[in-house]
């Protein structure tokens, strides 16, 4: 199923299988994630799509009783190997934003700084990348006034904005959003959409949405997930135009789901 | 950077062995109790423990019978005169105070009461019905560790009532049941299983107080059915055996904690266990 | 509730209506027998309250009334020649109490951590139960305990060690006895930390996954999680959970009365035998003969109310006030 060139793939998924103590719910699944563009990873709830991109950043390690067999090579190397590729760094250079926002309980400014702090900034390299991070994630000028108030007193657009500030503050390659929109109003959702569009070409996006409009929209590749199976991937204007599986036409031409 | 990453997983291999540490000195510290309880408690336990009075010591066939009923009688004075007035003013808190001036003047005494230490609550009582009658009594005892559970059940009572759905309770209302039919069938009856609980820990509690009954009960070396005489407790009679200079009351007393204990801890994981059945 | 209709209807409108009439008076007298009722139990709790401040005010007012504010300020404890002050019994309330504190709150909090964030299921689930069994055990037990295991075994051990180590301090200064304030604050530390873990981590417990997955996603540690994210979301409940272990820590008296020596003297070094308010009324009140003896014993209790009664304030203001933050923040 080689779709790209080997140098325009940044995570290279291979037969990736996972368990929830002795409940599979990925199924060999192998998949090419484009470097520098947006993947968009669809299908019904309970496909597996969010325990796929939890297994890139090895999130599931903070659960007793989870496994992922497989390989997952990012840059060639497998982060699933834990003897080679160490868990906080992996995660410093693979970012998640999640379905609900999630604001730490302390200010807008100290959220941002947050994974800056941790790996060792300090003094103006701090000050412009707390600042920068607010500004790419299109919160700026909503909050310049107000650094110092807490995170929570945010509106939930603004507070996911704000989760998206501080996952791209510690400048990481891979940003893992899981339904990043779903919890927001319309308003709220075409800005995050539109933020996510302005990442393609500086930084390698996974969306995970079971909004298909959203997926057409947004990203440059689509993946479909059917029951901890990878049904079908390819460029996202071909797989919802022409999908070579039925049961990915039936998906998006609503059929089930 | 690799330095900071390995000097912050060095912070935290360093922070998660002591808090595994911290877990390893609590179950190090119960274990070194319980064995030191069970080997010097069994040593002193005889079938006389149970059924004789205390005897001077150096006397064979010494017992802590009438300690052992004292206690009994006590906490059961105390539950009687406890329990229902602190079911009562839960229930008033929970169905007729609720966020009203007196019910909140009525919770915050509760917690003032609650965190008042026993044997404050020891001198109140002595300076109520010892001072006043001229001596020491087991219903004197028996008052101090009732007011000790007045809080405690008043508050469970309130909290556990609270949680009782207002969809419940219109439900009952709209069938026309009256008021009171309704708080008492419905409310308190939803309620009851985790009100249970907070008795039984209320009970378990008291049940290992000794400080109350220093100046209240106080102490008897015979059987004293009457209410109103100085009545002997387990925990009384173990602290006077412990502080003793006599190696056989020592181990009498180290026999009545290994008792005490047991009954404490057996009531403490009952009430726990049926807190658990009742969500 | 069918039959029961026709079967009215079939009797006639007029016993229908007499009928009702007889149910809306026993439960209007039935609302108002339990309101009055549950309102006697709720009025009682607060005429024990009131009566407690007023007997004891009561009972102190002979020694208050003899030593005036100097009761609090004097060091002599003099029941021959009845001179008393409270300043021994007071300091070594505060002082036990706040050692304790010093070792069981990071105590408590490995434990609710290793509890919420380290331990698999099967290993948290009895480490639990065992920490529950702990927060059973009566206080004389740990006296008792104490007085015979404990004592003995810093006399010989943990003392002398610390003399080798940090003699240069007058903490640690004099000969190892074992009885004493050092003793004393060890056994209320481990009186205290069931209940501050017990609390901690059902606190901890309370935080949402997805707060702490964030904060690992950023790239931090389990250590980080906990220190930057989990207990600034707990903080209010944390400090409510210490001032409570605080108030118990001040007001615990046979798990002190065994093991702290009771002493009347003021002394820097922790080897020293000490005493606390709740210890002094245990050993001394059945004893005390004389009016000024016993008030003075009650003034030291009425003190100790006092005390707690003011952490307890204290905790209240601590805990709405850090609650007001978050809503505000919401």
């Amino acid at each position: 199923m080689a779709l790209l060139p080997d140098d325009k793939v940044k995570i290279r998924v291979e037969e990736l299988s996972f368990f929830y103590g002795k409940t599979q719910a990925l199924k060999s699944n192998n998949l090419e994630i484009a470097d520098r563009r947006i993947t968009a990873l669809i299908g019904p709830s309970g496909c597996g799509k969010s325990t796929h991109i939890r297994t890139y950043n090895r999130m599931f390690e903070l659960y007793p009783g989870q496994r992922a067999t497989g390989r997952i090579r990012m840059d060639g190397l497998d982060v699933l190997d834990r003897g080679s590729v160490d868990g906080i760094t992996l995660r410093s250079r693979v970012g998640m934003v999640f379905q609900k926002p999630t604001p730490f309980p302390m200010s807008i400014w100290d959220n941002v700084a947050f994974g800056l702090k941790l790996k060792g900034c300090t003094g103006t390299e701090l000050e412009q990348g707390v600042t920068q991070a607010l500004q790419e994630a299109a919160l700026w000028d909503e909050v310049k006034d107000r650094l110092r108030a807490s995170g929570l007193s945010l509106s939930g657009g603004q507070q996911q904005r704000l989760c998206i500030a501080r996952a791209l503050a510690v400048r990481p390659e891979v940003l893992l959003l899981d339904e990043p929109a779903s919890a927001l109003d319309p308003i709220a959702t075409a800005r995050i959409e539109e933020l996510i569009r302005g990442m393609r070409g500086s930084l390698t996006v996974v969306l995970v949405t079971h909004n298909m409009q959203q997926a057409a929209r947004v990203s440059d590749y689509t993946a479909f997930f059917y029951m901890g199976e990878l049904v079908e991937h390819g460029p996202t204007d071909q797989l919802f135009t022409f999908p070579r599986e039925r049961r990915t036409e039936e998906y998006i031409t609503g059929k089930f789901g | 950077m690799k330095r900071v990453v390995l000097q912050r997983k060095l912070v935290n291999a360093l922070m998660v062995g002591l808090a595994t540490a911290s877990a390893v000195v609590a179950l190090v510290f119960l274990g070194w109790i319980l064995a030191t309880l069970i080997r010097q408690g069994l040593a002193g336990l005889s079938v006389a423990w149970f059924i004789e009075l205390p005897k001077p010591t150096g006397e064979a066939d010494a017992g802590m019978a009438n300690a052992l009923v004292g206690t009994i009688q006590v906490v059961a004075m105390a539950i009687g005169f406890g329990v229902p007035i602190g079911l009562a003013a839960g229930i008033y808190l929970a169905e007729f105070g609720k966020g009203g001036r007196l019910s909140q003047v009525v919770r915050f005494v509760a917690d003032v009461l609650l965190g008042a230490p026993s044997i404050v609550i020891g001198v109140f009582v002595y300076t109520l019905m010892v001072r006043p009658t001229g001596h020491f009594s087991g219903l004197a005892g028996a008052v101090a560790l009732g007011l000790l559970m007045l809080p405690i059940v008043t508050r469970t009572t309130d909290e556990m009532m609270r949680l009782v759905p207002v969809s419940l309770r219109e439900a009952a209302l709209a069938l026309g049941a009256p008021e009171w039919k309704m708080v008492l069938r419905v409310s308190l009856k939803a309620a009851l299983p985790g009100i249970t609980t907070g008795i039984l820990l209320a009970i378990a509690r008291v049940g290992g107080e000794t400080a109350p009954l220093l100046f209240t009960a106080l102490n008897s070396p015979y059987w004293s059915l009457n209410p109103t005489e100085p009545t002997a407790t387990l925990n009384v009679t173990m602290f006077n055996y412990a502080m003793s200079p006599y190696a056989d009351w020592r181990a009498m007393a180290w026999s009545a904690a290994l008792v005490i204990t047991t009954g404490v801890v057996l009531l403490t994981l009952l009430a726990r266990a049926t807190g658990r059945k009742a969500r | 509730m069918g039959i029961d209709v026709i079967s009215e209807r079939q009797v006639g409108l007029v016993s229908n209506e007499s009928r009702a009439n007889a149910r809306r008076r026993t439960s209007l007298f039935g609302d108002r027998l339990l309101r009055a009722a549950t309102l006697c139990g709720a009025l009682f709790l607060l005429l024990v309250v009131a009566g407690m401040a007023i007997m004891l005010i009561h009972g102190a007012s002979t020694a208050l009334g003899h030593f005036g504010p100097s009761f609090l300020g004097s060091q002599s404890w003099d029941p021959v020649r009845e001179r008393f002050g409270a300043l021994p019994s007071l300091l070594g309330t505060i002082l036990s109490a706040g050692l304790a504190l010093l070792l069981a709150v990071p105590l408590s909090l490995g434990i609710a951590m290793f509890l919420t964030e380290l331990a698999p299921a099967w290993l948290a689930r009895p480490v639990a139960a065992a920490v529950e069994v702990l927060a059973a055990i009566p206080s004389i037990i740990y006296g008792m305990w104490g007085l015979f295991v404990l004592a003995p075994a810093i006399a010989s051990h943990l003392q002398p060690l610390l003399s080798r180590h940090l003699g240069w301090l007058p903490l640690f200064q004099g000969p190892p006895m074992g009885i004493g304030m050092m003793t004393a604050a060890i056994v209320l530390a481990l009186m205290v930390v069931p209940y501050i873990a017990a609390v901690a981590r059902d606190l901890f417990t309370m935080v949402p996954p997805s707060i702490k997955e964030a904060a690992s996603g950023v790239g931090a540690t389990r250590w980080e999680v906990m220190w930057h994210v989990v207990i600034p979301f707990t903080r209010s409940g944390l400090v409510g959970a210490i001032v409570l272990g605080l108030g118990r820590a001040l007001g615990e008296t046979m798990a002190v009365t065994f093991v702290i020596g009771n002493s009347h003297h003021i002394s820097a070094s922790l080897y020293k035998p000490s005493n606390t308010i709740a210890s002094t009324l245990a050993n001394e009140f059945t004893e005390a003969t004389g009016g000024l003896y016993v008030s003075s014993l009650i003034a030291l209790a009425l003190v100790l109310f006092l005390l707690t009664f003011v952490i307890l304030a204290i905790g209240r203001i601590l805990v709405s006030r850090t609650a007001l933050q978050g809503e505000r923040a919401t």
